[in-house]
């Protein structure tokens, strides 16, 4: 637990961070990036609530149960749009099956340079599934030994 | 006084290492020309009409070599679980 200072500016910073990484998890098929790097981005981000308001806070606003079930939530959405590649096109695992295809003609189109966010297919959900995935998982593996080391050495919040 | 058999040994050793990496260094091909450009230029032509992605490497990543992804992650919720795993005894 750090001073109002720095609580001060966490408040402020955090939410630019947090739109900075959702924003690289959101263009990771137009811009540099996707949802390993944005993931790792927003989880930095929830990091500094852990630094600056303390680990024993932040357990009680989040527990590591929910984060784990935030974590393989992504995993499956993210093995399931590869079974349904499996299942919609031409029997190959981890096809893009929305591209080249006509019933669904939102996400369909091909990117063309500076390009709409709706194109290519299926790899801006599995951006979103895997930046869940980092998200939940890097925020947990940050939180859990937070609080254990806080709790070590009697550190009292 | 001698040297003894320690840096001896250590002298040899880096002379060995040293060795490598400049002729590694020399015999590296030039920046920019890789020697097998075939899958390179297929990729870089058809990324966008196959994935209809401009991100080049985000097709590659989460398209062409899915699989790889798939380790990644794998990895990735290995470590989550033996961390919550190995501290969750530390919690009460």
């Amino acid at each position: 637990m750090m001073s109002k200072i720095v609580k001060t500016i966490t408040a402020i910073a955090l939410p630019l961070i947090l739109i900075y990484g959702l924003y690289v998890i959101a263009h990771g098929h137009l811009t540099p990036g996707g949802g390993f790097q944005g993931g790792a981005i927003v989880a930095s981000g929830l990091a500094m609530i852990v630094v600056a308001f303390g680990s024993v806070w932040t357990m009680k606003k989040v527990k590591e149960k929910q984060l784990s079930i935030l974590e393989s939530l992504g995993a499956l959405g993210f093995i399931s749009l590869a079974f349904l590649g499996l299942l919609f096109s031409a029997n190959v695992f981890f096809d893009n099956f929305l591209i080249g295809q006509n019933s669904l003609p939102i996400f369909n189109e091909i990117g063309q340079g500076l390009s709409n966010i709706n194109t290519a297919g299926v790899i801006p959900f599995m951006n979103f599934a895997v930046g869940l995935k980092v998200i939940a998982g890097l925020f947990a593996i940050v939180l859990v030994m937070a609080y254990a080391t806080t709790k070590l050495e009697g550190i009292e919040e | 006084m001698a040297m003894s058999y320690r840096n001896i040994f250590a002298i040899i050793f880096f002379t060995i290492v040293a060795m490598f990496l400049i002729f590694g260094a020399l015999l590296t091909h030039p920046f920019g020309e890789p020697e097998e450009p075939i899958m390179d230029e297929y990729i870089i032509e058809n990324t966008q009409e196959e994935t209809g992605a401009d991100n080049g490497v985000t097709a590659v990543v989460f398209d062409y070599r899915g699989f790889d992804t798939l380790g990644e992650a794998t990895v990735l919720f290995t470590a989550v679980a033996g961390v919550i795993i190995l501290f969750r005894r530390l919690k009460k």
